[in-house]
């Protein structure tokens, strides 16, 4: 994305004539116009519409007339409920990048070691990522029952007990094991990544650092996690998004209880929505999502992603 | 990747100081397993679990089929229900993974390959798109698709808003792929007096098939694996298999095995797939990951 230079409308030495740029303009609108038709009308238009919502007092029945203003926004962002969940992306975000940022970066160094059966390793730990979140929540719901549960017989075995309203019952721990399954399900796809990102690094690199004297460990620290840089940069962005985005998962395994100790903005505006018809407050909070989403982003690139550009150029 | 490193890379593959230490080995193995346990674990204990009887998983939640029982499996694959929303998976993932791709690929070629001005700032919409969560648009898509529309309960309903949805992660992968084609190609067709969309579409098409493929997977797998759009969309009989997953699992909470069966065998579809194009998916990533 960064190599302007590897564009081109053909220079082909062409002299421009007008005629020439207009059959440009009418093929580079050929090409692009279905896809923002679509998302203008499926991803633009709705996300639009839930910002008007928002400043209406509007329960989904009769005319939008009753205009609030941004009566709806103090509302949501005075609402405890509203506010822990936005504490909840957050511990999201920032405890999803600081336990899979390190472990998928050894786990990756691991795996890109020429070894037998790496192919089929690679392929296993790949596994999670790939089923859905409500499959992969509704297999951890029966994990994490309370006594029938496969955790709870095990800890039991050991001689631990497990929190007395189980483990997702229990408001002090519900979002840290919500946090260790995302962790389960998310960790294959920054491996995957990372694992991408290693063999674009050139091998004469290793070998030179080889014919240096350096160890596999030297090797790594040196030349393999610094030329990851970008990829784990990228990494970290998706991530970030994604966390701020988080409901699937939550929705099958907590509804966001209990007593709202595992609700995000997500859950949040989905359960405004349809479960009260609140949908001023719902676009509300939505608009919030958003504009949280687009700072974050907008910070990343800017203080973040800027470097790699830099870099490149 | 370059050519000097490809290049590199069969001269040098004995020379590699990876897994030099043959006595690390062991200890890598080890971590390797204990990961893959802990990634595996749990689907596997649902499969195993779909062979068990309720008594079995209530009295000894952590043994072993024991004797295996198939009705669990045989009961969800006769059962109709199992089939009718796999047929509806298939059909909006097949749907949804059409258009994504279609439309993203036209999109990105002129992003990837026309100097024009406004390009980055076209980019930047898409871009943009990334950010946007469904749950952010499903109520107000729900009113549209459902009134405006006439599409309400319908394939097309769902599959255009989730094509819609990829899109932006379809051009923003796409994007650096055909940027990093050689342009000799096109430029030769061109002078031969091929027009653009000619060219588009016999050269660079074909040229861009394995990142076509890496979104084509990653839009069906998004579609067939979807939430939130499906939940609020689909009613009944028109039904995905994560909502019948969801709905199975409330419905029957009292039949652990049955859920687990009905879980494991949803699972399969996304699995084989994704896992058969594995290592088409990571050298797709690749070039977008490096961009």
């Amino acid at each position: 994305m960064s190599s302007g230079a590897a564009t081109g409308a053909v220079a082909s030495g062409r002299p421009h004539r007008p005629h020439d740029t207009w059959r440009k303009w009418a093929e580079i609108a050929f090409f692009v116009t279905p896809a923002l038709a679509l998302m203008a009308l499926f991803v633009a238009w709705p996300i639009l519409t839930a910002a008007r919502f928002s400043l209406y007092d509007w329960k989904g029945l009769g005319p939008l007339d009753d205009f609030v203003g941004f009566a709806n926004y103090a509302e949501v962002l005075a609402d405890d409920v509203f506010r822990d969940a936005v504490a909840h992306n957050m511990i999201i975000v920032v405890g999803s990048i600081i336990v899979q940022l390190p472990l998928g970066v050894a786990i990756a160094l691991l795996l890109n070691r020429k070894m037998a059966g790496q192919g089929v390793l690679r392929t296993l730990i790949f596994v999670p990522y790939v089923l859905a979140e409500v499959i992969a929540g509704v297999i951890w719901f029966q994990l994490l029952q309370p006594e029938y549960g496969l955790i709870d017989a095990l800890m039991n075995g050991i001689g631990l007990s497990p929190p007395g309203e189980g483990w997702l019952g229990t408001p002090e721990v519900a979002l840290w094991v919500v946090l260790a399954v995302l962790t389960w399900k998310y960790l294959g796809l920054a491996v995957l990544l990372f694992l991408a990102g290693l063999q674009g690094v050139s091998e004469e690199l290793y070998e030179a650092a080889q014919l240096d004297g350096a160890g596999w460990w030297q090797t790594q620290w040196r030349i393999s996690i610094p030329l990851l840089g970008p990829t784990i940069r990228t990494w970290c962005f998706l991530s970030m998004i994604g966390s701020i985005q988080c409901f699937d998962m939550i929705w099958v395994l907590t509804g966001g209880g209990p007593a709202d100790a595992t609700t995000t903005m997500a859950t949040y505006l989905i359960d405004e929505g349809t479960n009260r018809h609140n949908y001023g407050i719902a676009g509300a909070a939505s608009v919030v999502l958003f504009a949280i989403a687009f700072v974050m982003a907008l910070v990343y690139q800017l203080v973040v992603l800027r470097r790699d550009t830099k870099e490149a150029a | 990747m370059s050519e000097r490193q490809r290049a590199g890379m069969s001269v040098t593959t004995n020379l590699a100081p990876r897994g030099k230490r043959g006595g690390n080995n062991v200890l890598v193995y080890l971590i390797s397993l204990i990961v893959v346990a802990i990634t595996v674990g749990p689907v596997l204990y649902g499969a195993m679990g779909g062979f068990r009887t309720n008594a079995q998983l209530a009295e000894k939640p952590t043994g072993l089929p024991d004797p295996w029982v198939g009705t669990n499996y045989s009961g969800v694959l006769s059962g109709g229900s199992f089939w009718t929303y796999a047929v509806n998976s298939t059909v909006i993932a097949v749907i949804t993974t059409g258009v994504a791709v279609v439309f993203g690929v036209m999109a990105a070629y002129p992003l990837a390959r026309y100097r024009f001005k406004g390009r980055e700032a076209l980019f930047m919409v898409f871009v943009l798109g990334l950010l946007f969560p469904a749950a952010v648009a499903v109520i107000p898509l729900f009113i549209l698709v459902t009134r405006d529309l006439g599409m309400g309960n319908t394939w097309w309903g769902v599959a255009l808003p989730q094509a819609a949805f990829a899109l932006p992660l379809t051009v923003v992968i796409l994007r650096p792929f055909l940027m990093a084609l050689p342009r000799e190609l096109e430029e030769a067709a061109l002078i031969d007096g091929a027009s653009r969309i000619g060219v588009f579409w016999r050269i660079m098409l074909p040229l861009s098939m394995p990142g076509v493929i890496t979104v084509a997977v990653l839009a069906f797998v998004t579609s067939w694996n979807a939430y939130i759009l499906p939940l609020l969309l689909l009613q009944g009989e028109m039904r995905t298999l994560p909502l019948g997953v969801a709905d199975f699992s409330t419905e029957h909470s009292a039949d652990t095995a049955g859920v687990l069966a009905f879980t494991t065998i949803a699972m399969i579809p996304a699995l084989v797939l994704f896992l058969a194009l594995q290592r088409r998916i990571v050298s797709g990533l690749q070039g977008a990951v490096k961009g």
